[in-house]
């Protein structure tokens, strides 16, 4: 491919020559996906239900279509500026008026699956982040940062959630990474595999829910219950994560995708490298 | 002396599962009112305002002095059996099928002669006998005579097996076996004898104190439901639903908001999903297999259990919107009655008082213990009837409601709000 080529027909070009792959980052909608659990006097969030209206019967003779209902918060999700009450009063803090430019972004992926693996409240610190940095570079401002736990391939829901008397037990980031990443970093969001981007004991962190009310509280997003985050490199994927346009949202289910350039080979070396240059320059031009 | 019940055989599957047949069950507008006394499991007649005769069968008039001023009034159950009869020939199906079948001619000691259906541990005539209102296939009263004394066995007297819902050798599915009620009510229906019981469980993630324990019984089976998710109760009829013979909907959403004390509606939202949709989309699944079964052998599906509340009768204004989806759940078990009847198989509501659990905590005594209701329910089960009022407090409401059920709602709607 010509570097003059128009860029999205580049794009086009390398989707169709399979150098680019789409990964998907979605758990499915399914009524047996377990739902963030709250103490019972709480108001709760709903999981996700379907009922039947018709499927090709009297109710509707020709077609099949159901109605569904869920949380805003069920399922895979994105976690919007307004969800916490410390964003609560930042502009463009909801899923109708978030910039669309915010939803198109890179990732860094931090592979914290051996730790976690190890220790279901494992906490993502400042010197695991200095650490990946040494290997993969600086994060760059405006990208996810997605904490990869290999929590998703716990496809048994107790196991997932992972709760006993004292709570649930899940990983999570603590308060001086999140501050990290939000103050010198510059991060879009964070993003989490398990079913909420703080710990499952991060009731007790300083403050409560560190990655909630300091990425909320910046203007930065959540991405959870996310999957297949092993299928992704370090460095050089691109997000596509766009939340339902609704009114004042808190934040919505999604389909979460990544573009992945395919791995060197002679013909898609230098697509492969592509996206590594692109994704550095990206945020500077698109975001500032 | 009765003999014990022996497990069934299994079904022979070359042969047509029996459909249900049911007894005569047409009755005057009169005559219902053995059916209400039947309903409640007590032994009411008409009792004469003016002379004080008691009659039986039910009349416009008393027999006596033809006033019309007659009370269905407790009346003493005690009588002598003065003559027996074996049934051995019937146009009717039901009888046809159940031959033979003992009657008897008992002379209560309140005044009437009436013909019983005769326990067979009953002496012959001339003897002792207690007689009983009971509810029969067809939904509606009929008088059982039982011996003076309990004998050993005697649930298990084929006649009376066949007006009551015992668990013995049955198939039980507990929709909500997480609750204090949930598992007091397995405990207790394995030891009321069933051969297996399904303990229904949402939200496998949440561990109730004690649930574990519940795995642990020989004759449980843990399953998963959630009545919100229709699919999954979809899945489990498909399961189970053929086999399930007593069905005890335990699964109830409590939280204790009128409607001022809770911003929006997600609360009474949530409580209906559980305690009136959850309702529907199990009768939608279960009830049409257990329709079929009416008749399916010994231990034929008999029975559904709803645990409503005594706020479904009149609005108990702290948690009021819970009562409201106690009464829209009593409205459909009505529903659900009437389509099951053809069945023969019987719905019983039962309406606590609050029961002693962590949604009543601050209310005060009495409460019913959670062990208390489900030994009730298995009682209920026993019994011939069919709307159940377990507890003090439920006794005493609906007796209040009842007498005057606009006086009710004034004293609820008086009690301090919390």
């Amino acid at each position: 491919m010509a570097m003059n080529e128009p860029v999205l027909s580049r794009l086009v070009a390398g989707l169709a020559a399979g150098l680019i792959r789409i990964v998907d980052l979605t758990q499915t909608l399914s009524p047996d996906f377990p739902q963030i659990v709250l103490p019972p006097e709480m108001g709760q969030a709903w999981p996700f239900r379907i009922e039947e209206a018709s499927r090709y019967d009297a109710r509707g003779p020709g077609w099949y279509w159901n109605n569904f209902s869920c949380s805003e918060h069920t399922g895979t999700h994105f976690d919007a500026p307004i969800h916490w009450i410390s964003g609560r009063h930042l502009p463009d803090n909801s899923t109708d008026t978030i910039p669309v430019r915010k939803f198109v972004a890179p990732a860094c992926v931090i592979d914290c699956s051996r730790d976690a693996a190890a220790d279901a409240d494992f906490l993502l610190t400042v010197g695991h982040v200095k650490t990946w940095e040494r290997r993969h570079g600086r994060v760059p401002p405006g990208s996810w940062v997605l904490m990869r736990t290999d929590w998703s391939k716990r496809t048994d829901p107790v196991a997932y959630q992972n709760i006993d008397e004292t709570g649930q037990h899940t990983p999570g980031p603590d308060s001086e990474a999140v501050r990290f990443l939000v103050e010198e970093r510059q991060v879009l969001g964070f993003g989490s595999e398990a079913i909420g981007t703080d710990a499952g004991q991060g009731f007790h962190l300083k403050p409560p829910y560190p990655c909630h009310y300091y990425m909320h509280g910046s203007g930065r997003f959540g991405l959870q219950c996310l999957t297949n985050l092993d299928l992704l490199p370090p460095v050089g994927a691109i997000i596509i994560a766009a939340p339902l346009k609704i009114k004042e949202g808190s934040g919505s289910p999604l389909r979460v995708l990544a573009l992945v350039a395919e791995p060197a080979t002679k013909a898609g070396a230098r697509a492969a490298s592509k996206p590594k240059s692109r994704k550095r320059r990206a945020p500077r031009t698109k975001r500032r | 002396m009765t003999r014990p019940l022996v497990r069934p055989a299994r079904k022979n599957p070359i042969l047509r599962t029996r459909l249900p047949t049911l007894p005569p069950g047409l009755r005057s507008r009169v005559a219902l009112g053995l059916t209400a006394a039947a309903a409640r499991g007590r032994f009411e007649l008409q009792v004469c305002r003016d002379c004080a005769t008691v009659q039986y069968p039910p009349r416009e008039a008393c027999c006596a002095c033809l006033s019309r001023r007659l009370d269905w009034r407790i009346v003493d159950d005690g009588g002598e059996l003065v003559s027996e009869t074996t049934l051995r020939h019937s146009h009717e199906l039901f009888f046809r099928e159940r031959m033979p079948w003992r009657l008897g001619l008992v002379k209560l000691d309140c005044g009437p002669l009436a013909v019983a259906h005769l326990h067979g541990d009953c002496a012959p005539p001339p003897s002792r006998v207690r007689v009983r209102l009971h509810l029969d296939r067809a939904g509606q009263a009929a008088l059982v005579a039982l011996p003076d004394k309990d004998t050993l066995h005697m649930a298990d007297d084929r006649q009376l097996r066949e007006m009551t819902c015992d668990p013995k050798f049955r198939k039980v599915l507990v929709t909500d076996a997480k609750t204090p009620l949930g598992q007091a009510l397995v405990e207790a229906v394995v030891a009321a004898g069933a051969d297996l019981v399904w303990a229904g469980h949402a939200e496998p993630w949440k561990k109730p104190p004690g649930f574990e324990r519940l795995a642990s019984l020989a004759e449980v089976s843990l399953v998963p439901l959630d009545l919100t998710n229709s699919r999954a109760v979809t899945v489990l009829a498909g399961e189970i639903g053929g086999r399930v013979d007593i069905l005890i909907n335990t699964a109830d959403y409590h939280r204790n908001f009128g409607i001022a004390a809770r911003d929006g509606v997600e609360t009474a939202r949530a409580e209906m999903d559980i305690n009136y949709f959850g309702l529907l989309r199990l009768a939608q699944e279960f009830a049409p297999a257990m329709r079929a079964r009416g008749a399916d052998g010994q231990s034929s599906a008999v029975a559904w259990v709803n645990v409503l509340s005594i706020f479904a009768l009149s609005n108990f204004p702290p948690h009021g919107t819970y009562s409201a989806s106690k009464a829209a759940a009593l409205s459909l078990a009505q529903c659900l009655r009437a389509e099951l009847a053809p069945s023969g198989v019987r719905v019983i509501n039962v309406f606590p008082g609050p029961i002693d659990d962590d949604w009543n905590q601050t209310l005060p005594p009495p409460k019913i213990a959670p062990a208390r209701l489900a030994a009730d329910i298995i009682a209920a089960l026993r019994s011939g009837a069919e709307d159940v009022y377990p507890g003090d407090i439920a006794q005493d409401w609906l007796e209040r409601w009842r007498d005057n059920p606009k006086a009710l709602e004034r004293e609820l709607a008086a009690l301090p709000h919390q």
